[in-house]
């Protein structure tokens, strides 16, 4: 029970990423495909900010009296992550627009029947 | 200047893709871009020469040493991977000319060379960094660019296979991170040959492996190892000609150096042994190999039959890992080369011919062959290039894996590769037969050789495919020191 109690954040991070990559698989509607690659990537930025915790650590902002800092590094490579998924995202719904406009769906498989009933 | 040269082969085309797409219309942009790919492949010669005269070169960005700085490593490896990258983007620029203006509406040029700017900048940075993470950042770089440019393509089907590939691409780079993440945790450090040096102490933990496992799944996403190459044959089909044959000679390879410096500069040769990785690599590499070259010749498109044959030759590369042997990397690295070269030339070829006739259906292109007698004759030795006839550069690569697996009585992979070639004969037979063979049909207009500005890069590409297949000095020079320093084992 410790086992699970004690990890929980990983615990969250492995459910949030089954959820994410579940939904980018199994659903054919390319925006909700979207959101399910977004719930994807947040679920390893959950797991990086994880891994940069020290145990009764401050926010790594030098101030007295305080010893014990999180590590500030997986914090800023997400940083990064984010606005590479951000750009991503931004660029996907692009796409999806454009997908709208010439083919009037954005139902994975209503596309793929117009694409092959020429 | 001396070893700056290492951090401006990205500077230079990332400051310079803004400022491309900012110039006014007409041929600016295309002038500013073929300057940027010369000057970038004159860098990474000259950085691939000192390379092989004085040994490792160590960049550190901003002058904070490495580990806690980022560094840029350049040994034999990537300075050679580099110089193929650059060296493509400068014969694929002066292509891109005409091509672009034919295929990408007149508003949207100098975005397009911005994006095509940013994807080499992407894909050299990856070459060029020695930290694992910043890696990742250029791998996003390069992927966003490509997506953009392949939405580009003329057809509708153009921005589904954009977003296709994006789905596909942004998961496999996802994978990459958490591996990384992983990796991170267990060694507290970035940089390649930091880590290198402590992840023997750690290797027994089940985190590593874990993170080993989501590196390796997600890099072979990028580079569409088989079965996971879905994406690849629509993003070729659908993307502009230029961006197939930019995307096709580059991108693919530089996650093939990806894959080679995890496999064998971070982890210790021993782990990969160990791991079940490298007989994966095999059975992935000798399944693609049969399975895409048969897709291959099942194709209507022309474009689609190259890009199957793309993942053909992916299988080739990662065959040659698969043996981790010297001269298994060694036949890699070697394919790595002559396989830009001879898709580089194909897809040239492929593009001239959509260039002339607006189509590159199997069924619209009888008889063309004797209308465009040089674009034939570049699709033919191309084509005797990607077969492997000796005399080409196609035979040096297949020599030296055959050699690999020879060195290791792996009978079954020599088989493969044989019967890949012969499936590969039958492919370029079919698309020979129709371009001269097969009579001309009747209601198609006059049709001239493509335009010079077309050719010359073609053909450029198609003499190195014959030059490289009688002279192998740089070649295979190169790749052994290469393979040495990544230290496949001695079987």
């Amino acid at each position: 029970m410790e086992f699970f109690i004690g990890h929980y954040n990983y615990w969250v991070v492995i459910i949030l990423m089954m959820v994410g990559l579940y939904t980018v698989i199994s659903r054919g509607n390319l925006v909700k495909k979207i959101i399910g690659l977004n719930i994807f990537q947040v679920s390893v930025f959950f797991l990086y900010i994880s891994l940069g915790t020290v145990e009764g650590g401050a926010a790594p902002i030098i101030a007295e009296g305080v010893k014990v800092y999180s590590n500030p590094l997986p914090h800023v490579l997400i940083l990064t992550a984010i606005v590479v998924g951000v750009a991503t995202t931004a660029l996907a719904l692009a796409l999806v627009v454009r997908i709208k406009e010439t083919y009037g769906t954005i139902e994975e498989d209503e596309i793929h029947n117009l694409d092959h009933s020429l | 200047m001396g070893n700056h040269i290492s951090l401006l082969l990205v500077i230079v085309p990332l400051i310079a893709a803004p400022l491309v797409a900012v110039l006014p219309r007409g041929r600016l942009p295309w002038a500013a871009s073929f300057f940027v790919s010369v000057v970038c492949a004159v860098f990474a010669g000259i950085q691939l020469w000192s390379v092989l005269q004085g040994g490792v070169i160590s960049y550190e960005l901003g002058g904070w040493a490495p580990p806690w700085g980022i560094e840029y490593r350049i040994d034999a490896v990537n300075a050679f991977v580099a110089l193929i990258v650059a060296v493509i983007a400068a014969l694929t620029l002066p292509y891109a000319l005409h091509s672009v203006e034919r295929e990408i509406p007149e508003e949207k040029i100098p975005t397009f060379y911005s994006a095509l700017l940013l994807c080499l900048t992407g894909l050299l940075g990856i070459t060029q960094t020695g930290d694992i993470f910043n890696v990742f950042v250029f791998l996003e770089i390069s992927s966003l660019s490509s997506y953009a440019l392949i939405s580009l393509g003329k057809s509708r089907q153009a921005f589904t296979s954009s977003y296709q590939y994006l789905i596909m691409g942004t998961i496999g780079a996802t994978f990459y991170l958490i591996g990384v993440g992983l990796l991170y945790s267990q060694t507290g450090t970035l940089n390649m040959q930091d880590m290198a040096n402590i992840l023997p102490s750690v290797l027994h933990l089940n985190t590593v492996e874990t993170g080993f496992t989501f590196i390796m799944v997600g890099i072979a996403l990028k580079l569409a190892l088989f079965p996971l190459h879905l994406w690849l044959p629509n993003a070729y089909t659908y993307a502009p000609s230029v961006v197939t044959v930019f995307l096709a000679a580059t991108a693919t390879k530089v996650a093939v150096y990806v894959m080679l410096r995890i496999l064998f500069t971070v982890f210790p040769q021993t782990f990969t042994i160990a791991t079940p990785a490298d007989e994966l690599f095999i059975v992935a590499g000798m399944a693609g190999v049969i399975i895409a070259s048969v897709y291959a010749i099942y194709q209507k498109n022309i474009k689609r039959l190259l890009a199957y044959s793309s993942v053909a030759q992916i299988g080739y590369m990662v065959l040659g890992i698969g043996f981790a042997t010297a001269t298994g990397l060694m036949a890699t690295l070697i394919h790595l080369f002559n396989h830009a070269l001879m898709k580089g030339a194909l897809f040239m070829a492929i593009g001239a011919i959509i260039y002339r006739i607006d189509s590159c259906r199997l069924d619209q292109i009888h008889g063309l062959g004797r209308a465009m007698p040089w674009t034939f004759g570049a699709i033919v030795l191309g084509g005797l290039s990607l077969i492997g006839v000796p005399g080409t550069a196609g035979f040096i690569s297949k020599w030296y894996l055959v050699t690999a697996a020879l060195e290791q009585s792996a009978w079954l992979p020599v088989a493969v590769i044989l019967i890949g070639s012969l499936l590969a004969v039958v492919y370029m037979g079919k698309l020979i037969e129709a371009l001269y063979f097969k009579p001309v049909t009747d209601n198609r207009k006059v049709v001239t050789e493509a335009p010079l500005m077309l050719l010359m890069p073609t053909w450029c590409l198609v003499l190195a495919n014959i030059y490289f297949g009688l002279d192998t000095d740089l070649t295979v020079g190169v790749a052994e020191q290469a393979a040495a320093i990544l230290g496949g084992m001695k079987p």
